[in-house]
């Protein structure tokens, strides 16, 4: 009797998946390591993993349409002279004009002014544009200082100073020659057409002790008038969040790994810092157990994309969030119209993330005088409000069907875990149980 | 306390004692000095190592500061001309945009860190990155400097007439570096580089900004960035 062996399909390695061999073969060929822009994109515990419980006999919900339900947020109320007030808690992260197009700074302020919240410079300085077209403005104050000047502090609405981000805590920035435009060069006194270097440290003060001698000095020289937030990568959320209230900080800002980057080297977003549900109860505890909840302001960020992600993160303990890559596709940036440029670019719509070449076929991630015109800012601009209205609507319809007035009044207790993962990160009940992992009890 | 300074411009001064006064008056005035206003003299006694003294200058005033300042005195000084009769903190005129700053004793680290204008003049030692990502500024410093100095220095001039530590402008820009001493060591990218003519008409004129007349610009060695860092290039990697 002959044995027939019978047919096994070809296995590829879970290993070596098809991605990580591309990779080692783009390694090899160009003996560069990959820069990209946006947040990590491997699957991490998320606000997905988190579901309402919503009104029952215990308590009863708001009705919808007729029954208040606020959505203002107050910011910088513990030191500033002119805290800031915004109709909604969603606000738009730091992103630069040089890693973004002049129109697309205007239209992130156009849509952030339209919708009652703020708007956020980045690293390369404020720009007359962003500034005209932000009713709010927080002016970021970061390591590199391009663009950093007295007059631009002063015309901000708040200050904020840049420690890490959640895509590269610890890390710097990186603007490549191909974006360093005339204006670009002029703003940051730099020759144009070369790497432009942004440094991890800031060059004038090392540590917590150092800050807070820094924040004060800010203070003094704006008349104690501005706030000033701190915003810090999701790396150790509990000591950052607890130093920066103690060095003086008005507002903590936390950016989870989610969180986009104009240009980080591949390697540092996907396995540097922590994903942001990991990082909001521990800072959350940090400012309870300093007796500073509510009164020094916590922004999260990272991942924010719709209207029950902003509930989850109010819920966990958060002031606001604040959204970057989410805003961006709101006015326009992988829009599946330009699929076929995308195509040629070696990409595809949804998937492209090498925003520091400065070919965006969106106009958007470009100082290419032609690809900018593609993007209307008044028009983007609408886009965005339009998004950040819908965002805001469906936080309060969760806050009401969970019966509150305010969604600052929405509350870990609200919540439940699908995830252990999820249920002892968010340190919310697994659903269906009372159990919270590290906590006890079942 | 210096006492030198003549009476009769004492009392034109307004004169701010931060033994008895809060540092927010000293800088509230400071602030609200309207432009074209006569009383723009002000001293400053008993500083005692205060922290952020005289920072946010936005008018042509003059700040004679009398002893010691701890971090970032004159920080941001878009025209002002402070004078500290004693030795400056870390970050002395850190971001300063214009005007004249005047350290009489010597400075900490960070010494006219981010500078985009103006004159800052050390007539002591510098501590540990002095210029740091200078971008515009001059920095004359009459004894030596310390290590990593004018790292990422983007423009402006570092003038040392002593001797500079190791790692001299690291990462450097385009930056303008000169030392009369001797130099520990050059940060990555950075050179020595031939001082032509128009270097020493630079020299000589801050060199006279700064009072300095004992000294020849042909004394000094000029150091500059060799741009071999200026795009990312694998085969340099070891020299980041």
């Amino acid at each position: 009797m002959s044995y027939h062996n019978p047919y096994t399909p070809p296995r590829k390695s879970a290993t070596f998946d098809d991605y990580t061999l591309a990779e080692i073969r783009r390694a090899a060929a160009t003996g560069i390591y990959d820069i990209r822009g946006a947040g990590t994109k491997r699957k991490v515990p998320h606000f997905d993993d988190l579901l309402f419980l919503g009104a029952s006999i215990s308590r009863y919900p708001l009705e919808g349409y007729r029954e208040k339900c606020d959505t203002t947020v107050v910011l910088g109320s513990r030191f500033a002279k002119k805290p800031i007030t915004l109709k909604t808690p969603i606000t738009i992260a730091g992103m630069s004009f040089g890693a973004l197009s002049g129109n697309a700074k205007e239209a992130l302020g156009r849509g952030a002014t339209i919708a009652g919240t703020s708007t956020t410079t980045g690293d390369g300085g404020m720009t007359d544009e962003e500034r005209g077209h932000s009713q709010t403005l927080v002016y970021q104050y970061l390591p590199s200082r391009y663009g950093m000047n007295p007059k631009d502090l002063r015309r901000a609405d708040a200050i904020e100073v840049v420690v890490g981000q959640g895509a590269k805590p610890g890390g710097g920035g990186m603007l490549l020659g191909q974006k360093i435009s005339d204006r670009v060069a002029n703003m940051r006194n730099l020759p144009k057409g070369i790497d432009q270097r942004s440094a991890c440290r800031h060059p004038d003060w090392t540590g917590p002790d150092d800050l807070e001698i820094k924040i004060m000095e800010l203070r003094e020289i704006t008349d104690w008038e501005k706030p000033i937030y701190v915003k810090v990568g999701g790396a150790r959320p509990y000591y950052d969040t607890a130093l920066a209230v103690k060095a003086g900080a008005d507002v903590v800002v936390l950016d989870g790994m989610q969180g986009g980057t104009a240009a980080t080297q591949d390697v540092f977003i996907e396995n540097v810092g922590m994903p942001t549900l990991a990082c909001i109860r521990p800072a959350v505890q940090a400012l309870q157990d300093l007796g500073m909840h509510r009164k020094v302001q916590l922004i999260i960020s990272g991942g924010i994309r719709s209207g029950a992600d902003v509930a989850k993160a109010l819920a966990l303990g958060a002031d606001a969030v604040a959204i970057g890559t989410a805003a961006l596709v709101a006015i326009g940036d992988n829009d599946p119209h330009w699929e076929s440029e995308y195509q040629k670019l070696g990409t595809t719509a949804g998937a492209y993330d090498d925003w520091h070449e400065g070919k965006d076929p969106a106009g958007i991630t470009t100082q290419d005088p032609e690809l900018m015109k593609r993007l209307d800012p008044v028009a983007a601009g609408r886009r965005l409000a339009n998004y950040l209205k819908v965002m805001t609507l469906e936080a309060q319809t969760i806050a009401r069907a969970c019966g509150k007035n305010h969604l600052h009044n929405l509350e870990p207790e609200d919540l439940v875990a699908l995830t252990l993962e999820a249920s002892a990160m968010a340190q919310v009940p697994l659903a269906g149980t009372s159990w919270i992992p590290g906590k006890g009890g079942f | 306390m210096d006492l030198s300074v003549k009476r009769e411009s004492l009392e034109a001064m307004r004169v701010f004692d931060l033994a008895t006064m809060p540092l927010r008056e000293l800088n509230r005035a400071l602030h609200n000095i309207a432009p074209g206003a006569n009383d723009t003299n002000f001293e400053v006694v008993n500083p005692r190592g205060s922290h952020s003294v005289a920072v946010g200058i936005d008018q042509p005033v003059t700040v004679e500061v009398r002893g010691s300042v701890g971090y970032y005195c004159a920080g941001m000084n878009d025209g002002g001309a402070v004078t500290v009769h004693g030795s400056a903190g870390p970050g002395v005129a850190e971001n300063m945009m214009s005007g004249t700053v005047v350290i009489e004793g010597d400075a900490s680290q960070y010494a006219g860190a981010t500078g985009r204008g103006g004159l800052l003049v050390i007539k002591g030692n510098a501590a540990s990155r002095c210029g740091i990502s200078m971008k515009g500024i001059d920095i004359v410093v009459h004894g030596n400097i310390g290590h990593m100095s004018a790292f990422m220095g983007q423009s402006g001039h570092l003038v040392v007439l002593g001797d500079a530590g190791d790692a001299l402008g690291d990462s450097l820009y385009e930056a303008k570096l000169f030392v009369r001493g001797e130099v520990k060591s050059l940060g990555a990218d950075c050179i020595e580089k031939e001082l032509r003519s128009e270097h020493i008409e630079k020299l000589a004129e801050l060199l006279a900004k700064a009072g300095i007349t004992d000294v020849k610009p042909t004394e000094f060695k000029r150091y500059g960035s060799a741009r071999k860092l200026y795009n990312f290039n694998i085969d340099n990697a070891d020299a980041y």
